[in-house]
């Protein structure tokens, strides 16, 4: 069921990609990386467990973009987004935005509890 | 499940029709090859997870000696009665629902020419590429009161979470009001470098609330407080003024365990609590494997696969890698190694490019009491003139202040990067 959900927004990315993105970015492969750098605070394909910080899978990319690009400027107060934002170029933000935007939003997947007698 | 070889070696042959039905469309048919991972901490779970994720057709075998995985982030609040080992303590069946194989047993040794990972029961696994993941191990060559197993059983390290942060907490529980907690930590870099700082904030916590006569002596063997140093200081000197003497440039000579008594090099600190983190370097089997080459502790690596400088073949994530400038030894730095080592081993299996500019970034949180939380953040990128990652210069940084919302990020990261690599 889940690599369902992948796989759709991997085509997704790629088309969304391939549309908006320069010749050195085109690889799926990058933005998919690069997103994943966003994915230890937000979730794995940005479903967030319990949704603290918030999920990133499914947003409209526009808002995602500008969303990142006033935390860049300090537009947008932060705890810590405003410190990370600035790591990244506008066009690596363009990638990621346009990257989450293509994952479906779906149920997070969050680590099991330890089994006893595993 | 623990496998047996028997039941590993027939997953070997029925993995590539596994593969076939969890993957997707397009990718059935034969394995496109095979990855071990040794090690399944942050590092070694990760980079299993995202190579299952990325490419469902490569075998993936993750050998770990612990039946489940215990958080280092977070346990010192174990130390101070803020959570309990239970929740941080999680299990490896989602690894295994997606389809990774998760081998129960120790790694002795990673045969580069046979391209074999050997197992302590004498069984072994056979790779295209294999991923070493072992954090760290402990140097007790230079304390030698500590080399005994008895004495690692009084005096705890609990640098690793698990059975000692239990056996720590216990300590700490029992000792009397009024008693003396002594904290002694080596020189940078060591894991987690906000880390022994938080620990001190944990125990003054529960001093604060249970043993308000007792204190804390702290001795860093830097020549001050490696990380968050202003925000340390601000709830050193504010909630728990008077509870904590601290004192830098304490490297160790010895620990007399009888005489509960750290030996500094002039000075010698009676304690009713030793908690003693010896010097670190990349766990046993990186040793074994050939695979240190900075100091006799750390592993170098090539930045843009985390392959060994020293071994074709062979990757080296987390704790245990020489670690680039201003990279920490931490949970999200190893979770970030995973993901550019998970994607570089992918597109070598199947003879792609590599990633030319790969990123990464680290957020450590740190609690001050049960709630209140400051982070340090930074982000890294590849520099091809210095083959290797850097910080990027304006990103990052720390906390304004401890804060309750900071609080509540920092679980929420919690749970996000367990599930990054477990869930």
């Amino acid at each position: 069921m889940r690599p369902t959900l992948v796989r759709a927004g991997c085509v997704a990315v790629l088309l969304a990609g391939c549309a908006a993105t320069p010749a050195w970015a085109q690889d799926p492969g990058i933005a998919r990386s690069l997103a994943a750098t966003c994915t230890a605070c937000h979730g794995t394909d940005g479903r967030s467990v319990g949704g603290v910080p918030p999920s990133l899978a499914g947003r409209d990319k526009g808002e995602l973009l500008q969303t990142m690009k006033d935390f860049k400027t300090g537009k947008r107060p932060a705890t810590v987004m405003h410190q990370h934002a600035k790591g990244y170029s506008d066009e690596q933000l363009e990638l990621i935005s346009n990257y989450f935007a293509g994952v479906k939003p779906g149920a997070a997947a969050a680590a099991p509890a330890a089994r006893v007698n595993n | 499940m623990t496998l047996s070889r028997r039941e590993f070696v027939k997953w070997m042959a029925a993995s590539s029709g596994a593969a076939a039905v969890a993957g997707c469309a397009g990718l059935g048919g034969p394995s496109a090859g095979r990855v071990v991972v040794v090690g399944g901490g942050y590092g070694g779970a990760t980079a299993a997870r995202y190579i299952k994720q990325w490419a469902p057709d490569i075998d993936v075998a993750v050998v770990e000696r612990n039946d489940t995985f215990v958080s280092c982030p977070i346990s010192n609040l174990v130390l101070g009665g803020n959570t309990q080992i239970g929740n941080i303590t999680m299990g490896y069946d989602g690894l295994k629902a997606r389809g990774v194989r998760v081998v129960r047993g120790d790694a002795v040794a990673v045969d580069a020419s046979a391209k074999q990972v050997r197992l302590a029961d004498g069984s072994s696994l056979a790779y295209d590429r294999v991923i070493v993941s072992p954090g760290i191990d402990f140097i007790y060559d230079q304390i030698p009161g500590m080399k005994s197993a008895d004495a690692q059983n009084r005096v705890f390290h609990a640098w690793k979470a698990g059975p000692q942060t239990v056996a720590l907490r216990k300590q700490l529980e029992a000792m009397p009001d009024g008693g003396v907690f002594v904290f002694q930590f080596p020189m940078a870099p060591y894991r987690c470098p906000p880390g022994p700082y938080e620990r001190v904030c944990q125990v003054a916590d529960y001093f604060k609330r249970a043993k308000p006569k007792s204190k804390i002596i702290v001795l860093d063997a830097n020549p001050d407080i490696v990380s968050k140093k202003g925000l340390f200081l601000a709830a050193w000197n504010g909630m728990y003024k008077g509870m904590i003497d601290y004192r830098p440039n304490s490297e160790l000579a010895d620990v007399d365990v009888k005489g509960m008594t750290v030996k500094l090099t002039f000075d010698n600190v009676k304690g009713d609590v030793l908690n003693v983190v010896p010097p670190h370097r990349a766990g046993d089997i990186a040793s074994k494997a050939g695979l240190i080459t900075a100091n006799q502790r750390w592993c170098g690596i090539d930045w843009l696969t985390m392959e060994s400088v020293a071994v074709k073949g062979v990757h080296v994530l987390g704790d245990a890698t020489l670690s680039a400038p201003a990279m920490p030894k931490s949970a999200s730095m190893a979770n970030q190694h995973a993901k550019v080592c998970a994607a570089a081993v992918t597109a070598l299996i199947k003879g792609q490019p590599v990633n030319p500019q790969p990123m990464m970034m680290n957020t450590c949180y740190s609690f001050v009491d049960g709630r209140n939380v400051m982070h340090v953040a930074s982000v890294h990128t590849y520099d091809a003139a210095q083959k290797t990652m850097v910080a990027v210069k304006g990103a990052g940084g720390v906390s304004d202040k401890a804060s309750e919302l900071e609080g509540t990020y920092a679980w929420g990261w919690a749970r996000n990067i367990w599930g990054d690599a477990l869930g």
